[in-house]
């Protein structure tokens, strides 16, 4: 087993003809994920790579090759409707690679999925989900540098998440599943969701979660934790040396009731079990010493 | 995108949100003029930066004659103002807006942002308006209404409602407050706004609804489709090395120590400073060069570092991921030759054929240390400054 995704994930991509989806269309059929179709408007009928069957809209690629999982490439001004038809067309799993895309169709395609139960959204601007174990990568995550095992990785940054991946790959410790959650002001899965599916997850045995500082995600998935999450789990915050900064105004410390900065984040996160890594060169290490620890104590 | 005061009430007008009238002034001279044709028995002289807080900051002044409006001008343009959201070394006063003075009867907080936990726009008020609003926030969030917008029906009525009773206003000022909420919505969402403040907001004497203040931020992401927004750019505010960043699509915030940093990845570009603190040195900026790392996007990005005359020693960190170490070498290398690179250079790359590009910037002939792991990278670039 394993979170979100396994040997059963088939997967479509929206944008495959263009620059960034077909080059790691091709990436992801190396490393074995089962990319059975692709969607681009208006070549319909074409293939991809002499294997892959693109369709003209999302309906179709999901009645006729069966996918349940969508990676989204398509540019910006047009990645809120593919998510809007991706959820349309019943597909269970909608993960966006795309960045850029503006906040107001985000907040509209948001409130659409909220009328799609059984959808779940990852992302936007995230590396995207692997699950080493199944050979099943999806998104833009260099494949060579994960390895099968049982840690739960899940982070809000992309290059970050590779480099806590590659520390724990270089101490032995394969993954169960990586997920990139994406840095974007509206995102679908958060930390909370992620946290609950590796609790659940019997072939994860600890999780490393690595949040950055900025808004108050990791305030709330430290709440979780304190009250419900039983195995080891290690975290880091990017952006301890970040100055405060020019703000653009009081609405956004008002928003956020004060939360946000790596101090509080990481004082929240400590008194909730985690362990913290006290440098980024240290994730894998801290990882290896909240296994040994083991799960944080329940004093509720 | 940020914009003045000014322009925010500008937008304002279009939508129907009321505002004082004013004349926005580059002089002294105008500035009298402006006052004179506005014809009240005070006016208020009010710095123009694209920064909050100027009120305390001494960037708000009341005059009660158009020589009085003249004189503050004089002092204001061209001074150094500095505020809570200014940073220490204060922002340069460039243009002044002369406004009518109002009869006003009470002052309150009006914010409109999106909330990232309930992924909404949502409205904020208080009675507690000035710069106080962020210590209300922070030790009495009670005091202060929310109302989220649902985006299929957007602002309602009886939100405006819910707002203006809890405010404690009454008579005919709630459905003025109601209306003001609605346009303010409509602009919000129209405009592609990421904030929309107005502090204060002001209950005149005789009943009436008016924005003593606008602030108004746009969502970049989405400026493509508003192309006359971008004439609101003041590039004066802005400096000058983020503007330059932003053309090659790079995101560069200068900072105030001594190494300069280039990394892809916000998230790794936020480690690599921390790591630089952590082993006693100061990044000079934050740089994220984005995923490609291309030749061109380096060798732009090296400019940006090498123009800041503290930068002592510059570390690159590139975990390639899915692009090849010896491509990024090369890129590194053209790069460094082209600016005529003279101060040491510390690599770190990570990814397919690491020990590829670990041998050409070996070979390259340029003073580039490599180092093999992001801590091993900053203690190098940390020796290397001093």
């Amino acid at each position: 087993m394993s979170i979100l995704v396994n040997e059963d994930t088939k997967v479509l991509c929206q944008g495959i003809t263009g620059s960034a989806g077909s080059f790691h269309s091709k990436q992801m059929l190396e490393y074995g994920t089962q990319l059975v179709a692709g969607v681009t408007p208006g070549k319909g009928g074409t293939d991809f790579e002499g294997k892959v069957p693109v369709f003209n809209t999302v309906a179709e690629a999901v009645k006729q090759a069966g996918a349940n999982t969508s990676v989204i490439f398509v540019p910006p001004p047009f990645a809120a409707d593919s998510i809007m038809e991706a959820a349309d067309a019943g597909v269970a799993l909608i993960i966006t690679i795309t960045e850029g895309i503006p906040v107001n169709d985000m907040v509209r395609a948001k409130r659409y999925l909220q009328g799609k139960p059984g959808v779940r959204l990852i992302g936007p601007n995230c590396p995207g989900v692997i699950t080493p174990g199944a050979r099943c990568k999806i998104g833009i995550m260099p494949g060579h540098i994960h390895k099968p095992g049982r840690i739960g990785v899940v982070s809000r940054s992309g290059t970050l998440t590779y480099e806590a991946v590659h520390q724990l790959t270089q101490l032995g410790l394969g993954q169960s599943t990586a997920v990139g959650i994406g840095g974007d002001p509206v995102n679908g899965t958060d930390f909370i969701d992620c946290l609950k599916l590796f609790n659940a997850d019997p072939e994860t045995d600890a999780v490393i979660m690595i949040g950055e500082i900025g808004g108050s995600a990791e305030e709330a998935a430290a709440e979780y934790v304190a009250r419900e999450f039983t195995k080891p789990i290690a975290g880091f915050i990017a952006g301890q040396s970040a100055p405060p900064g020019k703000r653009m105004g009081h609405a956004g410390a008002i928003i956020s009731g004060g939360k946000g900065t790596a101090a509080e984040k990481i004082k929240a996160m400590e008194a909730a079990g985690f362990l913290m890594a006290p440098s980024p060169t240290e994730l894998g290490t801290t990882l290896q010493e909240a296994l040994k620890r083991g799960a944080p104590k329940k004093n509720r | 995108m940020k914009i003045h005061e000014y322009q925010g009430k500008e937008i304002f007008r279009k939508y129907g949100v009321p505002t004082p009238r004013g004349i926005l002034a580059l002089s002294p001279n105008e500035a009298e003029a402006a006052a004179k044709q506005l014809g009240t028995s005070v006016v208020v002289v009010k710095a123009q930066i694209h920064a909050g807080g100027r009120g305390k900051g001494g960037g708000v002044k009341l005059a009660k004659s158009p020589a009085e409006a003249k004189d503050l001008a004089k002092a204001m343009l061209g001074m150094k103002l500095k505020t809570i959201q200014t940073g220490p070394e204060g922002q340069t006063v460039h243009k002044v807006y002369i406004e009518e003075g109002l009869a006003i009867a009470q002052e309150l907080y009006l914010g409109v942002t999106l909330d990232r936990a309930t992924s909404r726009i949502t409205f904020m008020a208080s009675k507690e308006g000035g710069v106080e609003i962020e210590e209300v926030a922070a030790h009495h969030p009670e005091k202060i209404l929310r109302e989220a917008v649902d985006p299929a029906v957007g602002f309602l009525d009886f939100q405006g409602r819910k707002l203006a009773f809890g405010l404690g206003l009454s008579g005919p000022t709630v459905n003025k407050f109601v209306q003001f909420c609605s346009a303010l919505y409509k602009m919000y969402v129209d405009t592609d706004a990421s904030l929309v403040e107005v502090n204060p907001l002001v209950i005149l004497k005789d009943g009436g609804v008016v924005a003593l203040d606008a602030k108004v931020n746009f969502d970049e992401n989405a400026l493509y489709r508003h192309k006359d927004l971008l004439e609101y750019r003041d590039l004066a505010e802005e400096e000058p090395r983020e503007t330059q960043a932003k053309e090659y699509d790079l995101a560069y915030i200068a900072l105030d120590g001594n190494i300069g940093c280039m990394v892809n990845g916000a998230g790794l570009a936020m480690a690599s400073m921390d790591t630089i603190k952590l082993v006693g040195g100061n990044p000079a900026n934050f740089l994220d060069v984005g995923g490609g790392a291309s030749k061109e996007k380096v060798t732009a990005a090296f400019k940006l570092i090498l123009a800041d005359p503290n930068v002592k020693a510059v570390l690159v960190n590139i975990f390639g991921g899915i692009m090849k170490c010896d491509v990024i070498a090369e890129g590194i290398i053209a790069a460094a030759k082209e600016v005529q690179l003279k101060v040491p250079l510390v690599v770190r790359l990570e990814g397919t054929n690491v020990e590829k590009g670990k041998e050409l910037l070996r070979t390259s002939g340029l003073a580039i240390t490599p180092a093999d792991n992001l801590r091993q990278a900053a203690e190098k670039a940390v020796a290397a400054a001093k």
